[in-house]
Parts: C-alpha cells; sequence; structure tokens
C-alpha cells in the first residue's frame, strides 16, 4: 500500500471513531460490521470487474443465495415436514433438473436440425408439466404444516459458521449457470442476464414457502456469537463490565457486536489475502491482459471464456460468502429486503469511488461508501433544518423538505459516482 | 358453440387485451432504449427511471390543471398534461447529456463506462422522482374507467363471460400507434430522420457527409423523451405509479429490445409484445378458458396456472437467455453481437 493509502485509511477509521464518539460506540460498531460485509462484497465485485472487466449487476441474487444458504445449513430441520413430502420434493427436484440435462444432451446430439428442435422441446415442455405434477404435491403438504410458524422443511441444524463457505457454493453455481449462457458474448448482455438472475433468486425466495418461508420471513437464526441476555445473566462478565465502568445491558450489546467484528475481519482479511495473491500471480497477470486486450490474449493462446467464466464464478462466491455473513448478523432472513439499488448498484459505486482493480480500494470503498449511506440521512435531514428554517413552522414545503430528506441517499450516492467518474475515473486509491 | 364463444370472450378479457396493452406499454419502452443504443451506443440502465420521472412531471402538471379545474371529458386529464411532461423530460435529458455523457462521447469512452455512468444517472433520477412525489403508489386516472364493462357486454351479447375494455387500454393502443407512426415517419421520411439512421449505421461516414453529431445526439434525446415519458403514463394509467415498479420495468423492457435486436426500431416494437404475451400467457391461470373448452368430465380441478404471477420476471429471462443463446443478434437483425 502506497503512502496515500495508508493516509486514506487512516480517515476512515478516524471517521468510525468520531462516529463513535459523537454519536455512540453502538453506531459505530454497527456501521463497521455492515462496513466489514460490504468490504467483502465489494472485492468480489472487484474480482469481476477490476480484473477481468465482467459487468455483473446481478450482486443482490448471489448476496441473497448466501442468505438462504444461513437458513440451510443453520436452522433446525423440521421433521414434520420431511415427514409430509420432503424426499418427494427432493425426487421432484431431481427430476427437473434430470430432464434440464436430458434437454442439454438431446440438443448437443448431431442430428438433423429440425428433429433435434422438436424432440428438446416436447421433452422440456412435458417435462415441465410431468415436474409441477410431482412437485405441487409435495409443496402443498409440507406448506399446510403449521404455516404460522414452520412450513417449510428447515435446514441441516449445523452451526451457522458452516453457512459462509456454503453460500459461496451457492452463488458459485447460480454463478456457472448463468455464465455458461450469457458469458462470450457482449458485456452488455451479461449485464442484463445478471440483472435478470438477481430479479429470479428473490422471486423464488419469496414465493417457494417450503424452501424459505417466502415473506413470511425466517426470524432466530442461530448465532455465531453468545447472547446478550446470557451475557446479563453472567458473574464473571458483570465483573469484568463494572471494572471497565460500563453496566452490563451496555457492555453486553457492545461485546456481541466486537465479537461480530472480530469474525468478520478475519473472512476480509483471508479473503483480501487471497485476492492480493491472486492479483499478483501469473494468473493475475492474465486476467489484467485480457481485460485489457482480448484479442491479444486469446492470440496468446489464452482461454479468454473459461477464464472469464472462471473469475465470475470466484467473484460471486466472495458474494454469496458476504451474503451469508450479513444473513448471520441480523439473525434473519427477509426476501422482501432484498433491493437491486441497495444490494447490487451501491456495491458498484463502493468498487468504482475505492478504485476498480485495486483490492485495497474496494475494501476502503466498502467502508466509506458504508459510512455515507448510513450517515447521509441525519446529515441530510440536518441540512433540510438548516434551508427551511427561514420558513413558517406549519408551511406545506417544510414538511414535505423534512420528510423527503429520507430520500437524499440515492441522490447522493448518484452525484458521488458521477463525480468519482468524471474528476478521478480510477478512485481514491488507482490501480497503479 | 356458445362455450366456445364463451371461451374466446374469456381469453380476450384476461390474456389478449391486457396483454396488448402491456405490449404497448413495454414496445415504447423499448424503442427508447434501442434509439440510444442505436444513436449513443449504450445500454441506459437510467431509462425505467427516466420514464418515472417523466410520468412524475406528468402526473404533477394533470394536478395543476385539475385543480383550476380542466378536464378532458370522459379521456383521462393526463393525456392533455402529456406534451407538458414530456418537454420538461425533454429539458432534463439534454440537460443530463450536456452537463454528464457529453463529456465521455468527446473522449470516446467504451461503452461500458457510458453503461456505468448511466448507472449514476439512475440513482440521481431515481432520488430526484423520490424527493419530489414520495415513494408511495399514485393513482392519476380520471375520466371514464370503461369503455364496455362486463355487465353490458354480457346484456349484449347474452354470454356468460363479459369482455371489460378499459379506457385506459384502449388509450394505450390508440396513443401507442400514433407514436410508433410519429417515429417511422420521422425516420424515414424527414431529413433529420435520415441522418439520425446514417448515424446509427456507420457514424464515420454520417459525420464525413456532414451530418453535425451534436444535433442527432439531441434529436435522439428530445424522441427518447417523448418515448419514454408517453411509455411511463400509459402504463401508470393502466395500473398506478410507483418509482420502485419503473425501476422494475427496466428488466422487461431489455428483454424485449434484445428479443427484437438492439439498435432495431420495429425488432422492439416486436419484441414488446413477444415479452408482453409470453408473460400474460405463462402466469394465466387458465382455468377459466378450459372450463368451456373442455368436456365436464375432463375440466380441470386446479387453475392450470404454469407459473406463479410473481415469476414474469423469470418469463422475460428465460426468453432473453434462450435467444442470446441461439440467436445473440435478436429477431430482427440488431446491430452487433
Amino acid at each position: 500500500m502506497t503512502a496515500r493509502g495508508f493516509l486514506l485509511y487512516a480517515g476512515m477509521a478516524l471517521l468510525i471513531v468520531l462516529t463513535g464518539m459523537f454519536q455512540g460506540w453502538n453506531l459505530a460498531l454497527t456501521i463497521l460490521n455492515m462496513g466489514l460485509i460490504s468490504a467483502i462484497m465489494s472485492l468480489g465485485v472487484n474480482l469481476q470487474w477490476g480484473f477481468a472487466g465482467l459487468f455483473n449487476v446481478g450482486v443482490m441474487g448471489f448476496v441473497a443465495l448466501g442468505g438462504l444458504a444461513a437458513v440451510l445449513v443453520a436452522q433446525p430441520p423440521v421433521a414434520e415436514g420431511w415427514n409430509a413430502g420432503g424426499l418427494r420434493l427432493l425426487g421432484a427436484l431431481a427430476l427437473g433438473a434430470a430432464i434440464l440435462v436430458g434437454a442439454v444432451q438431446v440438443w448437443k446430439r448431431k442430428i438433423g436440425g429440425r428433429m433435434r428442435a422438436l424432440v428438446m422441446l416436447a421433452l422440456l415442455i412435458g417435462g415441465f408439466f410431468l415436474f409441477r405434477a410431482s412437485l405441487d404435491p409435495a409443496v402443498d403438504a409440507i406448506e399446510a404444516i403449521n404455516p404460522s410458524l414452520s412450513g417449510y422443511l428447515g435446514g441441516l441444524g449445523l452451526p451457522i459458521i458452516v453457512a459462509w463457505p456454503v453460500g459461496g457454493l451457492l452463488a458459485a453455481g447460480a454463478a456457472w449457470i448463468i455464465g455458461k449462457a450469457a458469458l462470450g458474448l457482449r458485456s452488455d448482455y451479461l449485464a442484463i442476464a445478471t440483472l435478470g438472475i438477481a430479479e429470479i433468486v428473490i422471486a423464488v425466495l419469496k414465493n417457494e414457502d417450503w424452501l424459505s418461508r417466502g415473506v413470511k420471513n425466517v426470524v432466530g437464526l442461530p448465532r455465531p456469537v453468545p447472547y446478550e441476555v446470557d451475557l446479563q445473566r453472567d458473574e464473571g462478565f458483570i465483573a469484568t463490565a463494572a471494572g471497565y465502568g460500563l453496566d452490563p445491558v451496555t457492555a453486553s450489546t457492545l461485546w456481541v457486536k466486537i465479537l461480530y467484528s472480530g469474525l468478520f475481519a478475519v473472512v476480509l482479511i483471508v479473503i483480501l489475502f487471497l485476492a492480493q495473491r491472486a492479483l499478483a500471480s501469473p494468473w493475475g497477470r492474465m486476467m489484467r491482459a485480457i481485460r485489457d486486450n482480448e484479442v491479444a490474449a486469446s492470440a496468446m493462446g489464452k482461454n479468454v471464456t473459461a477464464r472469464h467464466l472462471q473469475v465470475f464464478i470466484l467473484g460471486s462466491a466472495v458474494c454469496g460468502i458476504a451474503g451469508a455473513m450479513m444473513t448471520t448478523l441480523d439473525g434473519q432472513l427477509t426476501p422482501g429486503s432484498y433491493q437491486p439499488l441497495r444490494f447490487t448498484f451501491l456495491v458498484w459505486v463502493m468498487v468504482i469511488v475505492g478504485g476498480s482493480g485495486n483490492n485495497y480500494g474496494a475494501v476502503l470503498g466498502g467502508f466509506l461508501i458504508w459510512w455515507l449511506w448510513v450517515m447521509v440521512e441525519p446529515l441530510g435531514l440536518w441540512a433540510m433544518e438548516l434551508i427551511t428554517s427561514g420558513m413558517d413552522a406549519d408551511s406545506w414545503l417544510r414538511g414535505h423538505l423534512t420528510d423527503s430528506a429520507a430520500q437524499m441517499r440515492l441522490m447522493t450516492m448518484g452525484i458521488i459516482l458521477l463525480a468519482v467518474l468524471r474528476f478521478s475515473p480510477k478512485g481514491l486509491m488507482p490501480e497503479r | 358453440m356458445t362455450d366456445f364463444l364463451n371461451a374466446i370472450v374469456a381469453l380476450s378479457n384476461f390474456v389478449l387485451v391486457p396483454g396488448a396493452a402491456y405490449g404497448a406499454q413495454l414496445a415504447l419502452g423499448a424503442l427508447g432504449v434501442t434509439l440510444i443504443y442505436g444513436i449513443l451506443r449504450f445500454s441506459n440502465f437510467a431509462h425505467g427511471d427516466t420514464m418515472a420521472f417523466g410520468t412524475m412531471a406528468t402526473i404533477l402538471v394533470t394536478w395543476g390543471l385539475q385543480s383550476i379545474g380542466i378536464s378532458f371529458g370522459f379521456l383521462p386529464t393526463a393525456l392533455i398534461a402529456l406534451p407538458i411532461g414530456i418537454a420538461i423530460t425533454g429539458l432534463l435529458l439534454l440537460g443530463t447529456d450536456r452537463a454528464i455523457y457529453r463529456f465521455y462521447r468527446k473522449q470516446k469512452a467504451a461503452p461500458v463506462v457510458l453503461v456505468i455512468v448511466s448507472i449514476g444517472v439512475m440513482f440521481v433520477m431515481n432520488g430526484l422522482v423520490r424527493f419530489i412525489i414520495g415513494v408511495g403508489d399514485v393513482n392519476f386516472a380520471d375520466g371514464a374507467r370503461f369503455v364496455i364493462n362486463a355487465r353490458e357486454f354480457k346484456e349484449m351479447t347474452g354470454l356468460d363471460e363479459g369482455l371489460a375494455i378499459r379506457t385506459t387500454t384502449l388509450i394505450t393502443l390508440v396513443t401507442a400507434a400514433i407514436a410508433v407512426a410519429l417515429l417511422f415517419w420521422f425516420l424515414n421520411k424527414t431529413r433529420t430522420g435520415k441522418s439520425m439512421r446514417a448515424f446509427s449505421d456507420n457514424e464515420d461516414l454520417a459525420l464525413l457527409s456532414g451530418i453535425n453529431p451534436e444535433r442527432v445526439v439531441a434529436v435522439t434525446w428530445l424522441i427518447v423523451a417523448a418515448l419514454a415519458t408517453t411509455a411511463g403514463v400509459l402504463y401508470g394509467l393502466d395500473k398506478s405509479f410507483k418509482a420502485f415498479t419503473y425501476f422494475q420495468l427496466l428488466l422487461p423492457i431489455f428483454a424485449a429490445a434484445i428479443v427484437g435486436g438492439l439498435g432495431n426500431p420495429l425488432g422492439a416494437i416486436a419484441g414488446g409484445f413477444v415479452i408482453a404475451f409470453s408473460e400474460v400467457l405463462i402466469t394465466y391461470a387458465w382455468k377459466k378458458v378450459l372450463v368451456y373448452l373442455m368436456p365436464e368430465n375432463l375440466e380441470p380441478s386446479g387453475l392450470v396456472q404454469l407459473l406463479s404471477t410473481d415469476y414474469k420476471f423469470a418469463v422475460s429471462f428465460a426468453i432473453l437467455i434462450t435467444v442470446l443463446l441461439f440467436k445473440p443478434t435478436g429477431l430482427f437483425k440488431g446491430q452487433s453481437v
């Protein structure tokens, strides 16, 4: 890292410390935790965009898949649900997969044009009805069991930390499918395809109640850290807290957040280390060569599409890990809360502002933009109160302006993005 | 025979008429995307929010007109406000181009940079709309609700099924037809339109022939403002206005433009209808139609819905992927692979 980099990181740390001093350490730690997660997402996008020039606007989908992994791994299994139709459901899913694989195999056969298309179409259409016929009764049976409290299959009941790599795997699987279809075409098409897959992932999470309880949300996920109430009952903890002059309630909330920060920081450092090593390795040089001139790289014998697929999967997996971590931190999966502006495009602002192609820059961007995202609202409200202070207390415009201050976020992010692109297109920490 | 007629009426009522209206709205949106792609050569992610802004401007003018007591008889007042809304949106787009896009055009920046810039513009426009009108649902359709309502139709024909044609549906189809006719007349018959097509086909050759690129770009933005505002207002009249829904329209609109062939206006229209009808056909519960067509003992027990309506994005997406895999330039030949 350069001297400029150290200064920027010191400035970022100062911002968080100042937030802690003026607005409370609870808020500062909340920002730090989401900042760590945002930094990981931003690293994932930087792998794709900064290393390879791939334009992925489906970050939200991969993040949500990570969140789904948290539920599937950590929630206790619902035995009644499994008895009612678990195996039938798995069978139906296997059938669906087999139909798709069969259709692909038919397409790969070298038999004459129209016949092949007809056979594939017949297989797909017939298969779809067969799939629905075997899936629907199983789904109905599972969802009928105690729908207000469970009505789904639950998970494996493993420790939630296991969900983090699993989230990465799920996201990698989705990335493989989408990459197979859309990589190798022009860059805009990949963008649209990823935008679509993200919306579909969210639609599945919202509608397949047997999987994720849909909009009924899964709450009370197990935690990797102790609960506040347990800490408050622990004699040793109360004594230690008193030693620092803190009451047990405050101390316990702070301690839980610090533990999360520690866990997240370990993951971030590992991924950052790996990404740095990858960037400096021959593989990283090859990726950058492909990014800068695809034609020349493929003339040198590099398989451009295969390398793109590789890095696309890796970057998406990192986003999936971050998504699982975020759901762990929230302790709940709420499919309705995934918004593309927040989970896809904001991550893009982080990468561009931080400096695309520079891992340290992407991490910095993650922290800085997240801090701004949280702080713009109080700052906007404060600015609006300043602007409207001369107006009548009950004037229509004053009310409207103060109410709309909450909407300042998006506009601020847009203006920051446009300003960085215009005046410092390489970001705060340029690639070289 | 009556059963057959009933089936056809039910089909028209729930599938054909709404599908045609939705298709026309998508086609207008896709035309805007495809024009920007043809002339400025990037995929404009801000298009959904441009539609939202145009609709918002029109709604504000509509409210102004309503408050001074102007209305349009049985037609919605928004139609009078539409030209003013288009003018406001046109000014915004020209301003955006002057302040933001022109810099990158002069630099000959890569298309993907322009796409990222358009994401920044999307944020700002989205923020602007939320700031001015808020995030809630706004219903601004006034005038008569139906041209024919279901009850009148049943009395008229004596059938069991009613066919309701909403005023907004009819207005959508008529307005879209007029807009498309005007656009094609402009592109094919006027000097400016021809210079636009020349610019889109071969930029260097067009510049050599003395075509002023800035003028072509400015005219493009104005046309896009008109198309986006019209599409947005029609969609808003048909359903209701909500900033977030317009952002979500981006996916079907892009799908329509790509399916038709990016940069090809005729393709954009075809693509819009392809996407709209597939969405409606696949998410429609067919029971109502099948009840009339099947013999009594074979009548379906379920809803016979292929996919739940929440998966309509999946439909546009599946069509998009199929076209990309088998015919990457789109159904009508688009500009590039």
